[in-house]
Parts: structure tokens; C-alpha cells; sequence
């Protein structure tokens, strides 16, 4: 079961450590999930804040504010309104109080400085906790010292120390102080009945800078004499660079340089698979609009270095390999041949997935300034550590001459996991010996992804005496299969015979992890089997799933992370606030529940029919995540969550022919809009267990909501996403 | 190059820029107002969505050389201090996720709530409907659409 302990290494000892600031206030510098080293010294002046020895810091000035410098990256999920909310708690401070800057600049020694899995709140609830609550003891031991009371006689509440005679100190009074004495062991946290900041609806600090349009994104990034480039890459996968005309490209106004790069990068040549590891042209202008004019009038040749695939070859690869015997095995109960073997009745269905790009909404930037003293790279990056030790091996550099900068990111998806982008601007500014932006267009954003990969699943199910007695995933997935634990979630545990295989299939096309990997597409599989299974038993899909939950009650299989008992809480509110089964005719109701990233989510979705066409009404969901930090920026995901999901899984159609995408703009390749949305309504399981992520685990069940909905409006069961392709294919093309 | 006065935020500017420059990029680069985004260059997104004279226009397929007196406004100058109306109600609903279309969103709101202060549900979504957010807070801008309808 899932272990409530989620303090990890966390170790309170030398974990903070505090100096007084030559202007004034007192600065915390911590480290999370770790301890400081020991000749690590904070600052004493706030422009020389070091993120080498540090990967947090919290100031308090002489008035009382509280400066939080948020760790984590952001992309739009929220966490750098809602860590600090979990210090301040602890802190004991007014919200109001508190501001919050984007502290992760630098990069060293940071423990978990990436944003993906939807782990940064369940990773730093813990060590935020402690961090704030150790703060505040301080300031209480200060404000008694000054006293000359017993610390356990004074309390503090929104930045006011009280002793037992009635006197007050503001935090401001004391932090001259309370930055000079040691750091406490063993203080004591909340009870979560005490919250006055978790659990408040908080809005998301940078509100203001976005809705001024302030210069926030990796975009809007510039340093003195900094050149754009636009990059030429191959036009489809399995092409290299033969040669190239760039006299037209030279005479467009504002083209300064054009370079032919790639042998920097070629040196990481085996140890990342997520760019094309081959020769690029780049055209570097003194704007942007000259660069991407530059590039257009390159005129490049182009050779066949390997097979050209289509989207027909992987189709064709991916049903051998589930036709086949070719598996490996990732988890495996009972026995399941026997129990296909005794069936009543045996069910098999294969669902297909397409590719799927990004598409953030920022397209792929980067900024580099390559020079002998350093290298300096800003942009948008989940992983700012990982970019910086590639970076420092193609050029043989020490790691701390790498500084990464973090900007906020116009959405990541997974696409800024990787650093291509990063990658080339680094090697084009060492060639132009100049800073460099690197910009994609929309088109290089398409065509050069690390898509979701194509998946197909095959389930097949064993039927006796009206129960499931076997159940057999096989997962035919390009370049990679399903990772980690989700062998383990729902049904295992639940279905005696149960047997989880996988295969994969090596191709030319950058592969990699989009919002929920593997899940965003498993949880449609499997719940439209479930409900399929519930039609053929009889049942109503929901109450299948509940009375197979019994079954994984009080487990001992410590690799199964999802509960029993939660599941079964979170569907019960599904179908309470959804209204299941007393919905007025012409609205029908189809149901999917999924366990991804730590959380238990279920939904419900309505749909109407109009011109024979489904309309998605409404979407009902139940959330269980834990202890809701922030239930304003939470809803925010799970509504963004869930319309994400029905979106691709409604029109994400991205082909492949003779290795070029064939939609690489918003003209050919849709997302869903404004008027596809349904309302989403999303309600919280209430408890006090530690929260937990909700980035992506609102998305996977989405689809399967939908498509269960459709199964019971129009009859027809959906096997293959796009469904708009499976619904009318007339309609499955753009729109005005 | 030729040289261009553009009329933006109230002030007036020049720029020296090729003929066919986008908008978008004469704003971004030029003269760095960076509020307004780039998000496909082709008209398809909204994120470059700008007011020409009061009309909301895609700045990445507005060629620089169309432009002639009429007054431009960007994020940057809807209000003084992110005090319109659409503004507002984009802070009091909490709508951003990543932020990074919303400037585009609320151009496109405050152009429409001018020209239809008092539109219903079906009108926000069918004038909403070209602006894409890839964080899909579709149903925040909704409401906060309506809500800046309210108190317009």
C-alpha cells in the first residue's frame, strides 16, 4: 500500500542554515530533500544568493515580509504558488505577506529541480513543512531569548510571537537574532485542522506580470547583443544533410551568418536518443523574423540514411508484434492460461493510438552564450541539471562553468524534459562566437518532436460464472514500453490471473513523454474494456469496478501503489455528484476511473447528440489527492487535465509518411477549442493523508469517459483515437 | 530598410523593418514588447492577438507595411495597470495555467466585449473559439469573460 511516510531522505539535520543580510532581515537558505554542506554559508547580500550550496531561500525583512524564492520550475502546474503555500503554513505567516520569486537560476546540488511525473508537491511536502516550521521556531526562540522566557511558553501566529504575559514581537523584530542561533531539532508540525493557508483557494503569484503581459517566458528573454537563429533540420526522419545553397538566405536583410553545425552534439551521440544526432543548418539574423526568413530561402539537399517509415509500416510492426510471441513479461498472477483455458467465455479487443506532438503553446526557444570564461544558457527546460551535464560534455568543459537559467515555461507537456533546443543553441553560439536565441516556428516545433509514441494494446479477459478470472495486457509500443509501477495499478491485485506483456518496436521517429506517458492512452484502453466487460456480465461499469476493488483491500503486494479503499471513496463521489443513472433522456453517461501518479481519479462524462455528432456536456470528476494545498490552482489542473484529455483523444491525429509529419501547424492539426469544452466540475475526496500530485493524473480517464459515453449514446464502441476520424470522417479536418 | 510610425499604446514610434515584418515581430524584437506571442505564425492560434483601431487582429500575419496611422494596442497598453475590465476578471477567476496564451485571450476578449457588451454564453464561446489554450483553462476564460461582461 502507499506508504503515508513520504519524508524520503529527508534528514532535518544542517538542512538550513541562516545569515543576517547586510540590509537588513534575516535569509534562510535551505536545501530540500537534503542536507547542507557543512562549509555552505548563506549570503548576507540578496543579489549573490548562491544556488550552488543551497537550493531554496527564504528572506524576512525587518518589516515582516516574507520573500519566498519558489524551487521548483514552472510550467504552468502550479507549484510555484503552491510550495511556498506550504511554507508559509508552517512558517506561520499572512499570505498577503508573502512573496514569491522564481528562485531555481542556478542549478547545482538541486535534488529534484524537474518538473514531470506530478511529484513536486509529494516530494517537497515534507521538507517545506519542516523548513517553514523550523524557521518559525527560531523566530520563537529569539523573540524568548530577547525575553528572557522559556521558548515553549510562546506561540506565533501570521508573524506575531505572543508570550504568556500578553507581550508581541513581530518576526521583522527578531530576525537579527534569530539568525544567529542554532537551527532546532525535532520541532513540531501542524495538525492539518490547524491550516489557515493549505487548503485556501490562493491565486497563482505571477497573475499580475502574466495578465500585464510582462516579460516572463523563455521567449521574452534577451541579453545585449544577442542574435535569433532559425534552424534547418531534416525534413523527415531518416534524411541527412547533403549540402546547401545559402546565397538567398545570405541576402535576406538581417541575415548575418549561416552554419552548418552538429558535430558538438554528436558527441553525446549514445547518450540521448530525443534529437537527431545529425548535421543542421542555422540561419542567425538580427531578428527573428530575418532568421526564419533566412531559413526559408536555404535551398538544401537531402539523402536517405535509413528507411523512410510511415505511419502504415508502424501500424504494420505493431500488430506483428502483438500477432506475435515476442514479449517480455512485466508482471505476472496465477496462472492465465489456465484460466483462458477453463472460460465460459473469453473477451479480446486491441486499441490503436497515433503519435503525438507537444505542442506548447511557447514553441521550443533557447538562449546560449557560449564564451571562454563560461557557458550561459536561459530558457524554458524541465531539466535544467541534466541540460547543463550535456552541455558540459560537448564541450568538454568543468560542470560549474555551465550556469542554466530556468524561465517560466509556456506549457511542458514532457516536450521540455528534453533539451534539443538547449543543445543547439548551445553549439550555433559557439560557432557565432555570439548569444543566441535559437526559435522554433510552429512547424520545426512539429516536425522535430519527442512525440508520445504510437501504442497498441490487446486485452484479452476470461469470463466464469459471471466473474473475470483472467485478464492479459499485451502493450505493442514504439522505441519504448510502459515503465516503473504501472504494471501494478488496477486490476492487478483484483483478477487472480492477470499478466501484463509488453514488446517494442525500434523506430527512426524521437520518442518520448507526453503528459501522463503511457497511461494518457492505457486508462482509454482499459476502462473501454471494463466497461465493455461490465455490459457483458450484466453490470453497471462502476459497480464492476467496486466490487473488483474489494478484492485488493488489505494487499501485501507492496508493488501495488493504488488503494482499495480510496479508489472506491473517489468513484462513490463520482457518482454522487454526477448524478449517475438520473439523467434526463438525451444525455448519456459514460464512466472511467484511473489511479496515475499517486492519485485516484474517476469521471463521469455527459454527452448529447447533435447531428449525429457526440457534444461533450459536462464532465463530472473525484479527485483523491491527498491533503488539497491550493483547491483554486488544483481544480485549475484537473478542468485542464480532463479537457486535455478529451481533446487528443477526440482529434489528435498526427501521421507519418515517408518519414515527414503531415500536419505541422494549427491549420491541419487540431486541438480542441472553446467551443468542444464541456464544463467541467471537479469535487475532492476530503482527508488528511499527504497530497499529492495532479499535473497529469486528471487526464488519463478522460478519454474513456467519453468514448463509454458515445458507446451508450450511438452503440458504437471506439477502438481507435482520433475518435473523430472513427465518428464522421468528414469532419475529422479543420474547421474555420 | 524603410521606416515605419506606428501608433501603439497612445505613443507614437518609429521602426526601420522590411515591408513584409509581422507585427507581431516589429513589437517583439523592435521594440521589445514582448506581452504579445508568438504561438504558429500563421493567424491559426491567437496568442499574437492585437487591437488595430479597436479591432482584434493576428500581429504574426500583419505585415508592417498595411499598417498606416491606425492605432495599435497591445497587452501592454489595454489599461494602466492591468485595470480593464478583462484584466480583472482574468485575476479575480485565476485563469492562467502556463499564462503563455492569455494575453492573446484577453485581446480578443476586451475587442469583443466592446463590440458585444452584453453577449451570451453561446456568443463567449463562439468568439473565444480561435484563441487556443494548450493548458485548456477554456472553462475559466468562459467564466471570466462573462464576469468581465458584468463589469464592463
Amino acid at each position: 500500500m502507499e506508504s503515508q511516510n513520504n519524508s524520503l531522505n529527508f534528514s532535518r539535520r544542517n538542512f538550513l542554515k541562516t545569515s543576517v543580510l547586510a540590509g537588513g532581515g534575516m535569509l534562510i537558505g535551505f536545501n530540500l530533500l537534503n542536507a547542507c554542506k557543512p562549509n555552505a554559508v548563506p549570503p548576507v547580500d540578496i543579489s549573490k544568493l548562491n544556488f550552488t550550496d543551497f537550493n531554496a531561500f527564504i528572506k524576512i525583512s525587518e518589516e515582516g515580509y516574507v520573500t519566498i524564492f519558489s524551487p521548483n520550475p514552472e510550467i504552468g502546474q502550479g507549484v510555484k504558488t503552491s510550495m511556498p503555500m506550504i511554507i508559509a503554513e508552517e512558517l506561520d505567516v499572512a499570505w498577503d505577506k508573502v512573496n514569491v520569486a522564481q528562485g531555481a537560476l542556478d542549478t547545482k546540488n538541486y535534488q529534484r529541480q524537474v518538473a514531470g511525473g506530478s511529484q513536486s508537491i509529494r516530494f517537497g511536502w515534507e521538507a517545506l513543512r519542516q523548513t517553514g516550521a523550523t524557521a518559525k521556531q527560531m523566530l520563537v526562540n529569539a523573540a524568548a531569548a530577547k525575553w528572557g522566557v522559556d521558548a515553549s511558553t510562546c506561540t506565533a501566529s501570521e508573524g506575531i510571537i505572543t508570550n504568556s504575559n500578553g507581550d508581541t514581537l513581530g518576526y521583522g523584530e527578531v530576525v537579527k537574532e534569530a539568525a544567529g542561533i542554532e537551527v532546532p531539532e525535532n520541532v513540531k508540525l501542524k495538525e492539518s485542522k490547524d491550516y489557515k493557508i493549505i487548503g485556501q483557494d490562493i491565486k497563482n503569484v505571477d497573475i499580475d506580470k502574466i495578465r500585464t503581459g510582462k516579460p516572463l517566458f523563455g521567449l521574452d528573454y534577451k541579453s545585449e547583443g544577442m542574435v535569433y537563429a532559425s534552424v534547418l533540420r531534416p525534413p523527415a526522419f531518416g534524411k541527412k544533410l547533403v549540402s546547401f545553397d545559402d546565397s538567398k538566405a545570405r541576402a535576406v536583410n538581417g541575415v548575418i551568418d549561416v552554419i552548418r553545425f552538429g558535430d558538438k552534439i554528436k558527441l553525446l551521440d549514445g547518450k540521448i536518443d530525443f534529437t537527431r544526432v545529425t548535421d543542421k543548418i542555422a540561419v542567425i539574423g538580427n531578428s527573428t523574423w530575418a532568421a526564419m526568413k533566412g531559413k526559408k530561402a536555404l535551398l538544401a539537399e537531402w539523402a536517405d540514411e535509413a528507411k523512410l517509415e510511415s505511419t502504415e509500416d508502424h501500424d504494420k510492426e505493431l500488430f506483428k508484434i502483438l500477432d506475435g510471441n515476442k514479449f517480455d513479461t512485466r508482471r505476472e498472477d496465477g496462472n492465465i492460461t489456465k484460466a483462458f483455458a477453463q472460460a465460459d467465455k473469453v473477451i479480446e479487443k486491441t486499441y490503436e493510438s497515433p503519435f503525438l506532438p507537444h505542442n506548447c503553446m511557447e514553441p521550443m526557444n533557447f538562449y546560449a552564450n557560449v564564451t571562454a570564461e563560461k557557458i550561459h544558457l536561459v530558457g524554458p527546460v524541465q531539466t535544467p541539471a541534466w541540460l547543463s551535464s550535456l552541455v558540459s560534455g560537448m564541450f568538454e568543459r568543468k560542470p560549474e562553468e555551465v550556469h542554466v537559467e530556468m524561465t517560466r515555461m509556456g506549457g511542458g507537456f514532457g516536450r521540455r524534459l528534453y533539451s534539443d533546443f538547449a543543445l543547439e543553441a548551445a553549439e550555433i553560439s559557439d560557432a557565432a562566437k555570439k548569444p543566441v536565441k535559437v526559435v522554433f516556428s510552429r512547424e520545426d516545433d512539429m516536425a522535430a518532436g519527442t512525440y508520445r509514441p504510437a501504442i497498441k494494446y490487446r486485452i484479452k479477459a476470461s469470463l466464469k460464472d459471471g466473474k473475470i478470472t483472467g485478464y492479459h495486457l499485451k502493450e505493442a509500443a514504439i522505441n519504448a514500453n510502459m515503465y516503473g509501477l504501472i504494471p501494478d495499478f488496477f486490476p492487478a491485485g483484483c483478477i487472480p490471473n492477470y499478466k501484463v506483456s509488453t514488446g517494442n518496436y525500434q523506430s527512426k521517429m524521437t520518442t518520448g513523454a507526453w503528459r501522463a506517458p503511457y497511461t494518457n492512452f492505457l486508462a482509454f484502453a482499459e476502462q473501454s474494456f471494463f466497461s465493455e466487460l461490465a455490459e457483458e456480465l450484466g453490470k453497471d461499469h462502476p459497480t464492476l469496478l467496486l466490487e473488483l476493488l474489494q478484492n485488493v483491500k488489505g494487499t501485501t503486494d507492496e508493488n501495488i501503489q493504488y488503494s482499495g479503499e480510496r479508489m472506491e471513496n473517489t468513484i462513490k463521489l463520482a457518482l454522487e455528484k454526477s448524478n449517475w443513472g438520473k439523467v434526463p433522456e438525451g444525455t448519456y453517461q459514460g464512466f472511467a476511473a484511473y489511479y496515475s501518479h499517486n492519485t485516484h481519479v474517476a469521471e463521469v462524462a455527459d454527452i448529447e447528440m447533435k447531428d449525429g455528432m457526440p457534444v461533450v456536456k459536462n464532465v463530472t470528476v473525484a479527485v483523491d489527492c491527498g491533503i488539497v494545498v491550493n483547491p483554486l490552482g488544483a481544480k485549475n489542473q484537473v478542468e485542464g487535465g480532463v479537457l486535455d484529455g478529451i481533446g487528443h483523444a477526440m482529434y489528435g491525429d498526427f501521421n507519418f509518411k515517408d518519414g515527414a509529419p503531415q500536419a505541422v501547424n494549427f491549420d491541419k492539426y487540431r486541438l480542441i477549442r472553446m467551443q468542444e469544452t464541456p464544463q467541467v466540475n471537479t469535487f475532492f475526496v476530503e482527508n488528511d493523508l499527504s497530497p499529492t500530485g495532479l499535473g497529469e493524473p486528471g487526464l488519463p480517464p478522460a478519454g474513456g469517459a467519453v468514448a463509454n459515453a458515445i458507446k451508450v449514446a450511438t452503440g458504437k464502441r471506439l477502438l481507435k483515437q482520433p475518435f473523430i476520424n472513427q465518428l464522421d470522417a468528414s469532419k475529422s479536418k479543420i474547421l474555420g | 530598410m524603410p521606416d515605419y510610425t506606428l501608433k501603439i499604446n497612445g505613443k507614437t514610434t518609429k521602426v526601420t523593418a522590411d515591408a513584409d515584418t509581422p507585427l507581431l515581430w516589429v513589437l517583439r524584437d523592435e521594440l521589445d514588447m514582448v506581452g504579445t506571442k508568438f504561438g504558429c505564425g500563421i493567424a491559426q492560434c491567437g496568442a499574437c492577438t492585437v487591437h488595430i483601431d479597436n479591432i482584434a487582429v493576428r500581429s504574426c500575419s500583419l505585415p508592417i507595411a498595411t499598417i498606416s496611422g491606425e492605432s495599435i494596442t497591445t497587452i501592454e497598453g489595454l489599461s494602466e495597470n492591468g485595470t480593464h475590465p478583462v484584466q480583472e476578471a482574468w485575476k479575480e477567476i485565476d485563469v492562467p495555467q502556463c499564462g503563455y496564451c492569455q494575453a492573446g485571450q484577453m485581446m480578443t476578449a476586451s475587442a469583443f466585449l466592446k463590440e458585444n457588451p452584453n453577449p451570451t454564453k453561446e456568443e463567449i464561446r463562439e468568439a473565444m473559439h480561435g484563441n487556443i489554450c494548450r493548458c485548456a483553462s477554456y472553462n475559466r476564460i468562459e467564466k471570466a469573460v462573462e464576469v468581465a461582461a458584468k463589469n464592463s
